[in-house]
């Protein structure tokens, strides 16, 4: 019984840990540029699309990972810099811009990846399982939870203790100033974006052998994305990474002991946060 | 006490921090109903807070307002305004993409119980499109009527925000810096307006110009670093010693 | 319709003789077109409803939402179930699929309303994908991704020689209900309350210091907007004969807000036009591609970047009009 229990949370703190590489990047993006990105569950798709063309291709998973990110930053940076930068501080115009790139991208997967729901086979190395106490448990999810808890220590240390990190409180704080203080915002905000990007895109490869990719996997995604900075706060690293787990946890059980309504499980906790503190747990605004 | 209840505005012990921040310390004072009381003080004083505070707009930390013997402490801003209570704001604040005429509606409709209804089609108002116009021409802008709030120059921008205040016959009317921005003529124009109001609005009201202030003022209060430290009438204040110190260096332009 | 001020409200078109002309056009059409095509304006008066609904919303009130759809999709499923499972007659089913949808709106807009913004354009998203997926997850209620087939079409209940099911008379019954919707929403948006609205949008602080209660009603005006589009969403459904989640789903909110956007958000016409242009341009493209969301994506992004006032906005370069009512 416990053994359950213990396989069960642990599935949900890997999946949210997934979730927080999405949230993270959501929330480094609107934090900085203001902007609500929509397109964020397609970078989650064509990451693991892109991964799995490559590890067809090559056989090697930290190649399909590398190179699934790669692309999809590039494709990020991209858009930030030619279409979004034409809309500069109108926030409603970027968010309908992101609207648009989200059905573009999911409608072009389709056509070059099919309907068919795929998964991206675990490396093997981490193809086996560990034996904890009465039970054993995969490789591949304990990875991805020391993993998750390696990004978030560099994101944090990226955002608190770098130059970086202060340059983007400046670029936040005010940008004339920034600006003036010699700060390259606009590449700053290209970078970022595609960052962010690179984060949703690497948690899409990651996610494959677990999640799986398919068509609807970037509405589904970006909407446990969206319920994730909901309850932590958009715009927060710390909320982005206790939403994350908490949204993991909930699917999971959600999931399990309500096959139909999983969606509740999210749903109420949700209003719950609406309700009391609208900003999120550690929002701002 | 009869001449308790009779003050428009007693502020008392008010209180406003932001975290670390202390924007307004420990500010008390009493505006009597008629008076034409004018804040200044430097840059980061306080004043606009204070008058968020007592316009709703921001919570009080501590202390309280009391608007004609009612406490309005904890009453949201809608409320407030429609006790009588209206303001102008330091950023001219009208409806950009309605026109002159229409912003005056909104705020004729405020007063109107029929604001609620959801029938009865505004443009067949006549008696209120009436009104509005006969508003308007009584400060000489009634050609300005049908252009776009947008469209039309700061300084008359400026005077609709006061006439928009005007539009429900507040009983307290709060201006922020009304003739921050104006050219020497607008702002001889919008001081007139002041001066022409009756003295059934008591009027509290931001000021940086110096001579403005002086020439409005009935009595003036000083803040400074967010606490009241200078109170009195026109001739005092000018030549109160702490005021004069704080202002050595900084002419008004 | 032109008064003695109208000057001073701002130019408007000149609709009297556009609206006689199509008025006795709709009531003709059936005699003129094929079922296929009085279909086709029957899917184009309803979507036209339903983009004057999110017109109120984010047009008049200033309150873009990007889950609309849940509306539309709440009131279909509430009046298909009625009508299949429990065989009840229209005049309970459609009202019971408006009420709901209206319930729906005071529950999310009691939500969504203490946030402004790409919070609440967030929020407003993600309470709508969450319907999506109540409906498309519950099986046992909504069929799931199966849907509800054989939704019969509206039983008056009168004894009447015709049956709604026949497409001119269910024609018929759609004409009415929209016109009637249309004129209550024309209503709503030139009276007071419709101008507080736009005052809202234009400035919630300076309505705030007039004395208006704004947030009571920015959740009026998001109730109200999801009541009118739960009329059409239960039209479509009794149409087709059929509710699925897709009634629901974010591209269908998509669609819509691109109408609206699309034809020219506050003027309640540009959004008609914005409906009538993309139900067309979805059934030709439909015809020859599956292509049909890619198309969305690209219009999206073409608009926001080049016409975001729509088309009426391009319009206003060569005439100075505002809006109608």
């Amino acid at each position: 019984m416990m053994n359950f229990w213990l396989i069960q949370t642990l599935n949900g703190i890997s999946f949210g840990m997934l979730l927080f590489l999405l949230a993270a990047g959501l929330s480094l993006i609107y934090g900085l540029m203001k902007v609500l990105n929509l397109t964020h569950g397609s970078f989650y798709l064509l990451g693991g699309y892109v991964g799995l063309a490559v590890l067809h291709l090559s056989g090697s998973f930290v190649l399909a990972a590398l190179v699934g990110s790669f692309a999809i930053a590039a494709i990020g940076a991209i858009m930030e810099r030619f279409f979004l930068r034409r809309l500069h501080l109108q926030e409603l115009p970027q968010a309908l811009l992101t609207f648009g790139f989200l059905f573009i991208f999911s409608d072009l997967a389709t056509v070059i990846w099919g309907t068919n729901p795929q998964t991206i086979p675990k490396p093997t190395i981490l193809a086996g399982a560990l034996q904890l106490g009465g039970f054993f448990y995969p490789y591949y999810r304990l990875f991805i939870i020391v993993l998750g808890l390696i990004i978030a220590a560099v994101l944090w240390w990226l955002q608190d203790g770098t130059r970086l990190g202060a340059m983007m409180r400046a670029s936040v704080d005010n940008e004339e100033v920034a600006r003036a203080l010699g700060i390259n915002v606009s590449l700053l905000f290209t970078l970022v974006f595609g960052f962010g990007a690179f984060l949703a895109a690497f948690g899409g490869v990651m996610g494959g052998p677990i999640v799986g990719v398919y068509p609807g996997a970037d509405f589904d995604v970006m909407l446990l994305g969206f319920v994730v900075v909901i309850i932590g706060g958009l715009g927060s690293l710390k909320g982005a990474l206790i939403g994350g787990l908490a949204v993991g946890l909930l699917d999971n059980f959600g999931k399990v002991f309500f096959p139909e309504l999983a969606l509740f499980t999210i749903f109420a906790p949700m209003v719950v946060i609406l309700a009391l503190r609208p900003a999120g747990l550690f929002g701002r605004e | 006490m009869a001449s308790y209840a009779m003050s428009a505005l007693i502020i008392t012990n008010l209180s406003r921090n932001f975290g670390g921040l202390q924007a307004v310390s420990n500010v008390s004072f009493t505006v009597e109903a008629g008076e034409r009381r004018l804040m200044i003080g430097p840059n980061g004083a306080g004043k606009t807070t204070l008058f968020n505070i007592l316009s709703g707009a921001l919570a009080v930390s501590s202390g309280s307002v009391v608007l004609f013997g009612r406490d309005i402490t904890r009453l949201p801003a809608y409320a407030r305004a429609r006790m009588g209570l209206a303001r102008t704001f330091q950023i001219t604040n009208l409806f950009p993409r309605l026109t002159v005429l229409e912003n005056l509606l909104l705020a004729l409709l405020a007063a109107e119980e029929e604001a609620h209804s959801p029938y009865r089609p505004v443009r067949a108002n006549y008696s209120l499109i009436h009104r509005a116009n006969r508003l308007l021409d009584e400060w000489d802008l009634g050609a300005i009527a049908g252009k776009g709030a947008k469209e039309i120059a700061y300084g008359q921008q400026r005077q609709i925000d006061l006439v928009l205040a005007l539009a429900a016959r507040p009983k307290v009317l709060l201006l922020d810096e009304p003739t921050a921005g104006l050219s020497a003529a607008e702002v001889v124009r919008v001081v007139g307006m002041i001066r022409s109001l009756p003295r059934n609005i008591t009027i509290l009201m931001i000021e940086h110009d110096m001579d403005v202030a002086f020439e409005l003022a009935d009595r003036v209060s000083v803040l400074h670093q967010g606490h009241l430290i200078a109170e009195g009438g026109v001739e005092a204040i000018r030549n109160h010693p702490q005021v004069r110190e704080i202002y050595l260096g900084l002419d008004d332009e | 319709m032109s008064t003695p001020y109208s000057k001073q409200l701002g130019l408007r078109p000149r609709l009297g003789p556009i609206a006689v002309v199509a008025t006795v056009a709709l009531l003709a059409l059936p005699y003129v077109l094929s079922t296929y095509h009085l279909g086709l304006v029957v899917q184009m008066m309803i979507f036209a409803l339903f983009a004057m609904s999110l017109d109120l919303l984010l047009g008049y009130a200033g309150m873009p939402s990007l889950g609309h759809a849940a509306y539309f999709g709440i009131s279909a499923y509430t009046t298909g179930l009625l009508a299949l499972r429990l065989s009840l007659n229209v005049w309970l089913a459609l009202p019971a699929g408006l009420v709901l949808a209206g319930l729906t709106a005071l529950l999310f807009g009691l939500l969504a309303l203490r946030t402004r913004g790409s919070y609440f354009l967030m929020i407003t998203l993600a309470l709508s994908q969450v319907v999506w997926g109540i409906a498309f997850g519950w099986r046992s209620l909504t069929g799931g991704d199966d849907g509800l087939p054989d939704v019969p079409r509206p039983a008056l209940g009168l004894h009447l020689p015709w049956s709604l099911a026949d497409s001119t008379p269910f024609y018929y019954f759609t004409l009415v209900l929209v016109a009637l919707a249309l004129s209550l929403l024309v209503g709503i948006v030139a009276s007071p309350f419709g101008y507080a609205l736009r005052g809202i949008r234009e400035s919630e602080t300076r309505m705030i210091a007039l004395g208006y209660n704004v947030w009571r009603y920015k959740l009026a005006a998001f109730v109200l907007a999801a009541v009118f589009a739960g009329l059409p969403g239960s039209l479509y459904a009794y149409y087709n004969r059929f509710v699925s989640p897709d009634y629901l789903h974010v591209a269908r909110s998509a669609e819509v807000l691109l109408m609206v956007i699309l034809g020219g958000a506050g003027t309640l016409i540009g959004p008609a036009v914005g409906a009538v242009l993309i139900v067309l341009l979805e059934n030709v493209i439909s015809a020859y591609t599956d292509r049909w969301l890619l198309l969305l994506g690209i219009i999206y992004v073409m608009v926001s970047l080049f016409a975001p006032s729509g088309l009426i906005g391009l319009l206003r370069e060569f005439r100075p009009w505002r809006a109608t009512p």
